[in-house]
């Protein structure tokens, strides 16, 4: 790249009220007179909303009646209308690239309570902006090709949506999960708030036609080891843990569980929570997709010991049982690339004075999901440890969620999914139901109805967060209970609740490996924990990573519909992403000057795209500009000063810095 | 490691066989514990409760003579009174969290040529002998184990709330654990950090006697012979005033209530007069016979 020798600069200046959002706290008129006072500044004004079409048009007829060769724009963050700005500059005839803008609301007038001094400050800033200005040079985007297949991880009920989304819309879709099956969370609830239609019953066909979809390539008990490239040409490797059974050729019969030496299950059953045992070789649930048998080789006698009479390999008709399996990796390339990687449930033993694991029948919201199921490990009998029934049940609202010492936010949907436990527990069991809540939240279609409607059955709501559950039994009538104690903060009087049944409506939380995940794809997080969308009301599905969207849980607290709803944007914005064609690229890569470049290949193996190569004729380092991310990394490490970066060159800095810091 | 030795008030008065208990199982367990000179009450709730940051300052005196006679580095101040610890915990909190005070506390400190570096880490026996003793050396040092005695541990309401990080703060189990070690067997009994009724015993008896008899009541109900306390306070309130309760809720509790060292000393071998097990009203001779006798030897204490 050749710095272009230019004209004098003309530049104009606009620095904007964005109503009382900066007029507020910076004197917007005096900042515009300081402004028209500096070298080269040709024009300088104010208006009240610089980026709305006057606003818009005003700058676009300055360019073109004062000759302006360069725009300062002094209003909000780069990141909401830089690109609203070059294009009025372009339209106008300037090169977008000779655009800078100061950030003097969330910088400054956001952030800075004294007037006077966000005043100086919008001054330094402006300032700092028309000395940089004058360094740019003329710059161009470039278009690069996207690949038209879609990669969506994760196969609970957001990504199974997603997926047949963009599969029916005619795109290449791989959906990977890392569980043996897809399903996620919503497979192991029973009735869905608040139409109390089954959750299988609704789920299942979704799931087969995942496993049927010509267009979808499915990828179970599979997990994203790296992801290179960028939104449109990502490079992602897929790491498929061997589950020693062949997939292709199994049925999912079930003769191997039968005929495994373990005659019982002995290992925890992740599907039903732990409320029973499964084999080492079992099926995840009984409509499992893709319904094939998987290994446990944490509890195989084959795998671990390597002695086993493997019965299983026996009974199997089909010989699709295989110790030899291992891990394997595919390479994949996709445009888009949807996240819907969900959540876990906060473990309530962090809160012990509920007594989760101390007392047995204190349960979580998902354990009793599965003893009502009819799947379940009691063919749906609510019964307590001991067998026997219930009489009076207790529901904890709010269990790590609305919590200063765990989460702070509000899980969302626990007051609806424990409106419809009372419900399905007072149906299968006429006991008496408590609700325990600080507050109830019943506020989508059809909520507040139901919440009317468990109030009508005649379950009973305690307002209140519970102080703790106790087997200490001070009257005869608690003798052998648990006792709820709380204050009824509507009543006034604190209250001792007598129950045989403790349900925890625990929070959702980020998966424990969402840090991880996250840096993976490079997204950035919320305070929270979860995946953080591009804008809380107008981007909350991409992310700030380009060709990156989000959906479900991931993102945020949130339950089925609104899941789907966001599974349902996502799809849209890939399919927005793909069927372009194109994306262009951000001018913002680095570049050799080849007269100062002394070919000693300092730069070469500090690049992490691998943009760098070494021309072996000129002796020179060449930077590939489709693989150049823009990181900067070249730039500072060049011993000779030969690797520039575009719109971050040295001369733009220093002038920016000593415009920041000149006396204003 | 060597620890400095903050006895507070109590244990040089009511709370005497903690101290003696305390100094002689440390000794036997080959930790080395010094006195912290010209130290000064740690004010307690009472005085908190008249003026907060007053009190601080008097807490804070204790924190600065520390740093000085400990050395650089974190200096280790051992607190075994549970009132003790929790205002000197609270002090180093408030001092550090909250600017104001800070100033008010340093000023104090100042006229009386003192400054206050923040490198005290205020310890609890429990925290000292579960973390940095080990269970392990514990067991070795038993020599005659308690026999699967019942014992209702009660901690009290100050040592694991709000600043003690050694333990569960609704369940704590670090006596258990030690008890367990010297050969008890411990009830599950759900009122461990429950108020004793504390100075209200003192001031409205009505309302201290009665929770103070809600926890022997509960102790007994699961079947414990034996309490054990880490409060000189709480060893009072629940020994002292067990006749009293008889006549009130017309119902006799007769549990010896003792220190958990004078227990743990006991598991040890270490003679009865050296554990201050003569100074308690109703010690814990009936139900654990196995007390090495006397010196003098008068037989089991």
């Amino acid at each position: 790249m050749i710095r272009q020798i230019h004209e004098p600069s003309r530049i104009g200046v606009y620095v904007c009220h964005c109503g009382m959002n900066i007029a507020a706290k910076v004197d917007v008129e005096d900042v515009r007179a300081f402004a028209r006072s500096l070298p080269n500044v040709v024009v300088a004004k104010t208006y009240k909303f610089m980026c709305s079409d006057p606003g818009q048009e005003m700058i676009r007829k300055d360019i073109q009646e004062h000759d302006l060769n360069r725009v300062v724009v002094a209003s909000c963050s780069p990141l909401l209308h830089e690109h609203t700005f070059r294009r009025a500059c372009a339209a106008a005839g300037m090169n977008p690239f000779h655009l800078q803008m100061a950030n003097i609301r969330e910088q400054v007038s956001w952030v800075t309570p004294d007037c006077a001094l966000a005043t100086r400050k919008a001054r330094a800033l402006i300032h700092a902006a028309v000395r940089r200005v004058a360094d740019h040079y003329p710059l161009a985007k470039e278009r690069v090709n996207v690949h038209p297949a879609i990669l969506v991880v994760g196969g609970g009920i957001a990504g199974i949506h997603a997926a047949l989304v963009l599969a029916n819309a005619g795109k290449k879709v791989y959906l990977v999960e890392r569980e043996p099956s897809i399903g996620g969370h919503m497979a192991q609830l029973d009735k869905t708030f608040p139409t109390l239609d089954c959750s299988a019953c609704i789920l299942t066909p979704r799931m087969s036609q995942i496993r049927t979809h010509p267009n979808i390539t499915l990828w179970t008990y599979a997990e994203i080891e790296e992801v290179a490239g960028f939104a449109g040409n990502f490079k992602v490797k897929v790491r498929h843990k061997p589950r020693y059974v062949k997939e292709e050729l199994c049925v999912g019969c079930g003769e191997c569980v039968s005929a495994c030496v373990f005659k019982e299950g002995r290992v925890r059953d992740e599907f039903n929570q732990g409320l029973s045992k499964r084999k080492p070789i079992y099926m995840p649930f009984p409509q499992a997709t893709p319904n094939v048998a998987v290994i446990d080789p944490q509890s195989c006698l084959k795998i671990m010991r390597g002695k086993c009479a493997m019965k299983c390999v026996e009974a199997c008709p089909r010989a699709a049982i295989d110790f030899e399996q291992r891990e394997e990796h595919t390479d994949i390339e996709v445009g888009a690339i949807i996240l819907a990687t969900g959540y876990r449930t906060f473990d309530a033993r962090k809160i012990p004075e509920y007594g989760y694991g101390r007392f047995p029948n204190v349960y979580t919201m998902l354990e009793v999901e599965r003893l009502v199921n009819a799947a379940g490990p009691t063919g749906g009998d609510i019964t307590l440890r001991d067998g026997a029934r219930p009489q009076t049940v207790g529901i904890i609202h709010c269990v790590g969620s609305r919590d200063r010492r765990h989460h702070p936010y509000c899980s969302n949907v626990c007051c609806m999914a424990s409106l419809k436990m009372a419900h399905l527990v007072k149906e299968r069991t006429g006991a008496e139901v408590f609700n325990f809540y600080i507050d109830m939240r019943a506020t989508f279609k059809g909520y507040e109805e139901f919440y009317d409607q468990v109030l009508r059955e005649g379950v009973q709501f305690i307002r209140g967060r519970v102080a703790e559950v106790t087997d200490w039994a001070i009257r005869p009538a608690e003798k052998g209970k648990l006792v709820i104690r709380v204050e009824d903060t509507l009543v006034g009087v604190v209250r001792r609740i007598p129950v045989d049944m403790v349900v925890l409506a625990t929070a959702m939380e980020p998966q424990e490996d969402a840090a991880a995940v996250q840096r993976k794809f490079n997204i950035s997080c919320s305070q929270d924990g979860f995946f953080l969308e591009r804008h809380p009301k107008l981007g909350p599905v991409s992310t700030f990573s380009d060709g990156i969207f989000l959906a479900g849980v991931c993102q945020g607290p949130k339950d089925i519909p609104a899941s789907v709803a966001q599974a349902g944007a996502a799809a849209a914005e890939a399919l927005c992403l793909v069927d372009k064609g194109f994306v262009e690229i951000e001018p913002n890569t680095a570049f050799i000057d080849e007269a100062a470049c002394s070919g000693c290949r300092t730069c070469i193996p500090l690049c992490p795209f691998q943009a760098i190569t070494r021309d072996a004729v000129k002796g020179v380092a060449v930077i590939n500009q489709a693989l150049c991310k823009g990181c900067g990394t070249c730039v500072a490490a060049c011993p000779s000063g030969a690797a520039g970066q575009n719109m971050f060159t040295d001369a733009q800095i220093y002038d920016e810095i000593e415009g920041v810091l000149a006396d204003v | 490691m060597k620890y400095l030795y903050y006895p507070g008030c109590s244990l040089k008065g009511s709370g005497r066989p903690y101290e003696e208990s305390l100094l002689s199982i440390l000794d036997r367990l080959g930790v080395a514990v010094v006195e912290l000179a010209h130290w000064n009450c740690c004010g307690a709730t009472a005085y908190m409760s008249v003026d907060e940051v007053q009190a601080f300052a008097l807490a804070a005196r204790n924190l600065c003579l520390a740093e000085e006679c400990g050395g650089p580095g974190d200096v280790h101040l051992l607190a075994p009174c549970n009132a003790c610890y929790l205002v000197l915990s609270k002090a180093q909190v408030y001092i550090r969290q909250y600017a104001r005070i800070g100033q008010v506390v340093a000023e104090a400190l100042r006229a009386a040529g003192l400054e206050y570096h923040g490198r005290i880490k205020v310890r609890h026996p429990l925290d000292v002998l579960w973390n940095d003793v080990g269970v392990e050396r514990i067991k070795k040092a038993v020599t005659q184990p308690l026999q699967g005695r019942k014992i209702a541990c009660y901690y009290g309401c100050q040592v694991v709330r709000p600043y003690a990080t050694f333990d569960n703060q609704h369940n704590p189990m670090v006596m258990d654990h030690l008890l367990r070690a010297a050969g008890a067997q411990t009830v599950d009994w759900p009122l461990k950090e429950r108020c004793c009724g504390g100075t209200l015993t003192g001031t409205m008896e009505e309302a201290g006697l009665r929770l103070s008899y809600i926890l022997l009541k509960e102790a007994r109900a699961r079947g414990a012979q034996v309490m054990a306390t880490a409060c000189p306070l709480c060893q009072f309130n629940l020994e002292c005033y067990q006749d009293r309760m008889q006549s009130r809720f017309g119902d006799g509790i007769k549990m010896p209530v003792a220190y958990f060292t004078q227990l743990l000393g006991m598991a040890m071998g270490i003679p009865a007069s050296k554990l201050g097990l003569d100074r308690l009203l109703a010690p814990p001779k009936p139900v654990i016979p196995t007390a090495t006798p006397d010196a003098a030897g008068k037989g089991a204490i």
